[in-house]
């Protein structure tokens, strides 16, 4: 195994995707936003645009 | 590896206590492994509790046999549905996050104080709502669409419960943080707490919408609030409601890679895939809520569209990796330990007398065959009007929950009980057969369920032959044949449930200790800790049997698809 | 192996096997397939459930629906109106505690603009056995286009719990034959 500081040390080598995918926080930023905005935002704006009937 | 990096962090152990395992090298923190043991333990309580009810249900539903008087009959559905569906799948979760977490990370739990906390809002949630339930005057269904209202406790013990779960996943969340901080392992958390943490994000976005309507409705249902609206109520509680289907699918699946790495020694083909499916899941397989709102009136076909197709499929294009590379991984490594002749000897020599084994491929085929395909199915925007609330969607998420999740959790019991429980399993012939009984029963409710809907039967129905409504109406033959089946299924699957519930609860009472240098009844793969991690791998191409397995399920998905398409446009019309 | 962090650690620059390549292509291609065949339906398809709804107080919606029923009863059936509405024009369904009232009569390949909602709990529109289901919430008007295309008698039966008679809500709609040839024509045409 390589030395484990210099491996912490030096993210700039890790690619961005992988970067992503290590950052639990990020995921579960992007895991609540993206469905409220898509389902719940977007859904009861629908909802609340229903019109009266006459 | 493992050995490494249990010496790098050994400064830290003096925080808590720990024991190393002997089979994976792996370091157990006590109070992970004490609350690991207490949530599977109430996860069990309310399978049988849940399950009990099932079977009462499904008697009733076997026409011939019509076992409870009605009211009974939509009080028990909706225990049924709270403890199966709820109480029994998140216990089990929150067991599977904590060993995701502290255990293969070999970190302490931090907080457990906090922890035990959660435990106790969950258990007195989910009493709380059985005991309302079972008052009578609450039979509302576990979805308590409004206007229709239940006693306040109802609510009160489904939100005390998702406070307690939510603890559960800030426990999770935490312990990433100081295992990555206390450098308690190397690089990347492992695939398996990968998919956990898949789990536990979904988690936080459905304890959330739960809370966003449960409390009002809460509110409501004392008086203080003067209506809830029932188109809002079903949006915004099937966020909830569809999510936490989500939770259990990453987390099966997540039990599935684990299952194949601790019996197989099976690595995934590749990281970068595996992983990449399980964020296609974070991001969109939430989306998914909309499958329950595409028969209600008012919503556009580009909400339906974009949501119910989890962003043009790309959730369901995850679950399709997974479908290949779990068995595929599972392939690679049967090659690797000598089974490499023909087509399937991998999978013939595949330990199938080891019930976690067998659970977990019985799982794992059926989830894809049956609740998948079936999913994709009723979750197409025009599809859904052939389906919406028959018996067939019953049908379809026994598909999922029943056949898929519960069966993949009864198959990760099975290294629970030797590995943190420390108790050698009593009774392994009873165990050997469970997952087949179990599997089988599942399978037949779930398939006969979804006859009876294609044939229009109505879903939490307790009379068919309409005998005491003014204006009658006549089921098919086929129809009836249908349900009397899902009854003699749901016997099997009851006696399958029963005798997992007998084997664990005989094996924690009763089960041998074990001791240094003891062999398992059901073994771990050979090379256990370390030595396994050089099995299996990338360099593995040839997946022929796992090729021929995808290939099939690819053809089945088609032609159901296309076939559903051609019963739709023999429909009325309608626009 | 998949309960240890990765052997490479830096596992983003792995290659890909071919099959799982492969896999992944097809399984993507399907998935846009998909989609697409959705959004396809709305101009290929004859069955595409209408948007079409409004925000109503149920005893308003009750009301439309006795005056449209007094309007065009034919006779009694079991206590409950029997409708014969012309061809083309709005109808009106009322679910409730435990029927679907009134009792249409319809003409087959005729279009009407089919008005459903509740002024109770939610129902399920259930028409069987044809197996078109649709969800009734109370203080919406949901709007339907609805042609029928095979003649006889059909039930509509109640598949969303509504309460302790939910299995007894029932009701019914006849379809009967054309009676000009040229809406049999029309049918021919799709319309
Ligand atoms: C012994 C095993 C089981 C049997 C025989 C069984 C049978 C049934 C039947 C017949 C229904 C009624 C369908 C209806 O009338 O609408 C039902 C509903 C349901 N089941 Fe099961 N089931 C079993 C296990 C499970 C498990 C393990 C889960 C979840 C993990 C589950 C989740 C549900 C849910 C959520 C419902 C819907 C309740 C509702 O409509 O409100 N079941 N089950
Ligand atoms: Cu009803
Ligand atoms: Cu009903």
């Amino acid at each position: 195994m390589t030395n484990e500081t210099e491996t912490e040390q030096t993210p700039e080598h890790v690619p961005m995707m992988q970067q992503i995918l290590d950052n639990p926080f990020l995921l579960l930023f992007l895991g609540v936003t993206i469905p409220t905005v898509l389902y719940i935002l977007w859904g009861v704006m629908e909802v609340a645009s229903i019109p009266l009937a006459d | 590896m493992t050995a490494e990096t249990v010496v790098g962090v050994g400064r830290r152990a003096a925080a808590a206590d720990f024991r190393t395992c002997p089979y994976t090298g792996l370091k157990v923190d006590a109070a992970a492994q004490t609350l690991i043991k207490a949530n599977a333990v109430a996860a069990v309580v309310f399978l049988l509790i849940g399950g009990l009810m099932g079977l009462l249900v499904a008697l009733t539903r076997w026409p011939a046999v019509h076992l409870l008087p009605a009211d009974w009959f939509y009080l028990v559905l909706t225990g049924h549905g709270a403890n199966v569906l709820l109480f029994w799948i998140i216990f089990f979760e929150i067991a599977v996050l904590y060993f995701a977490s502290a255990v293969l990370l070999n970190c302490r739990l931090p907080a457990p104080k906090f922890a035990w906390l959660g435990f106790a809002l969950m258990v007195v949630g989910a009493i709380i709502t059985n005991v309302v339930v079972l008052q009578g005057e609450s039979s509302v269904m576990f979805t308590s669409y409004p206007p229709m209202m239940a006693k306040p406790n109802f609510y009160l013990g489904l939100i005390l419960f998702a406070v307690g779960a939510l603890i559960g996943c800030a426990i999770f969340f935490a312990t990433l943080a100081i295992a990555k901080q206390e450098r308690t392992y190397e690089g990347s958390i492992p695939l398996v707490t990968f998919g956990a943490l898949t789990a536990a994000i979904i988690a936080v976005f459905t304890i959330a919408s739960g809370a966003i309507i449960l409390i009002p409705t809460w509110l409501w249902s004392l008086g203080l609030i003067g209506e809830i609206d029932p188109l809002m109520y079903k949006v915004v509680w099937w966020a909830m409601g569809h999510s936490s289907q989500q939770i259990n699918v990453s987390a099966h699946v997540s039990i599935w890679y684990m299952v194949g790495a601790l019996l197989l020694g099976a690595k995934p083909l590749s990281e970068k895939v595996s992983r990449t499916a399980f964020f296609l899941y974070i991001l969109f397989l939430q989306l998914a809520s909309a499958h329950h709102l595409l028969a209600e009136p008012g919503l556009t076909a580009s909400w339906k569209i974009v949501n119910t197709s989890y962003m043009m499929y790309l959730a369901v294009l995850g679950s399709m990796i997974h479908g290949l590379t779990v068995p595929g991984s599972i392939e690679a490594a049967q090659r690797k330990n000598g089974y490499d002749k023909g087509v399937f000897e991998w999978l013939r020599k595949a330990p199938w007398g080891n019930p976690a084994f067998a659970g977990m491929f019985l799982s794992l085929v059926m989830f894809g065959f049956i609740g998948g395909i079936s999913g994709v199915v009723l979750g197409t925007e025009q599809l859904n009007v052939l389906m919406h609330n028959t018996i067939y969607v019953p049908g379809h998420f026994h598909g999922t929950v029943v056949t898929g999740t519960t069966l993949a959790f009864m198959a990760g019991t099975y290294l629970v009980l030797p590995l943190i429980f420390q108790r050698e399993i009593v009774w392994p012939k009873l165990a050997k057969i469970q997952p087949y009984l179990f599997g089988i029963g599942a399978a037949g409710i779930s398939l006969f369920m979804m006859g009876a809907g294609t044939l229009g039967v109505a879903r939490r129905h307790w009379d068919i032959t309409f005998s005491d409504a003014e204006l009658s109406f006549a089921h098919s033959a086929g129809a009836f044949l249908m349900m009397g089946l899902n009854g003699v299924f749901a016997i099997l699957a009851a006696l399958g449930g029963a005798i997992y519930v007998l084997v664990v609860v005989g094996t924690v009472l009763f089960g041998k200790k074990i001791t240094a240098g003891h062999k398992l009844t059901f073994p771990l793969h050979a090379g256990g800790g370390a030595a396994v991690s050089q099995y299996g791998s990338h360099a593995t191409t040839k997946l022929p049997g796992t090729i021929v397995l995808v290939a099939i399920f690819f053809v089945c998905f088609v032609l159901y698809y296309f076939i559903n398409w051609k019963y739709l446009s023999e429909l009325w019309l309608f626009r | 192996m998949a309960v240890t962090p990765p052997a490479q650690r830096i596992w983003w620059n792995e290659p890909i096997e071919r099959v799982e390549l492969t896999w992944v292509i097809i399984a993507f291609l399907w998935g846009l397939f998909m989609f697409g065949f959705m959004i396809a339906w709305h101009f290929i398809g004859g069955q595409n459930l209408s948007r079409e709804a409004y925000r109503i107080a149920p005893s308003k919606y009750e009301a439309k629906v006795e005056e449209f029923a007094k309007k065009h009863t034919v006779r009694e059936e079991k206590g409950v109106p029997v409708v014969k509405p012309p061809a083309g024009s709005d109808i009106y369904i009322l679910g409730r505690l435990w029927q679907w009232w009134p009792i249409l009569e319809l003409e087959k390949g005729q279009s009407y603009r089919v008005h459903i909602s509740s002024i109770d709990w939610q129902h399920g529109f259930s028409l069987q056995p044809t197996n078109i289901n649709i969800q009734v919430h109370p203080g919406y008007e949901h709007v339907i286009t609805l042609t029928p295309t095979e003649a006889g008698e059909f039930g509509i039966v109640c598949n969303e719990f509504c309460g302790i008679g939910h299995h007894t809500m029932t009701g019914k709609i006849y379809v009967t034959e054309p009676k000009r040839a040229e809406s049999g024509q029309r049918l021919a045409d799709g319309r």
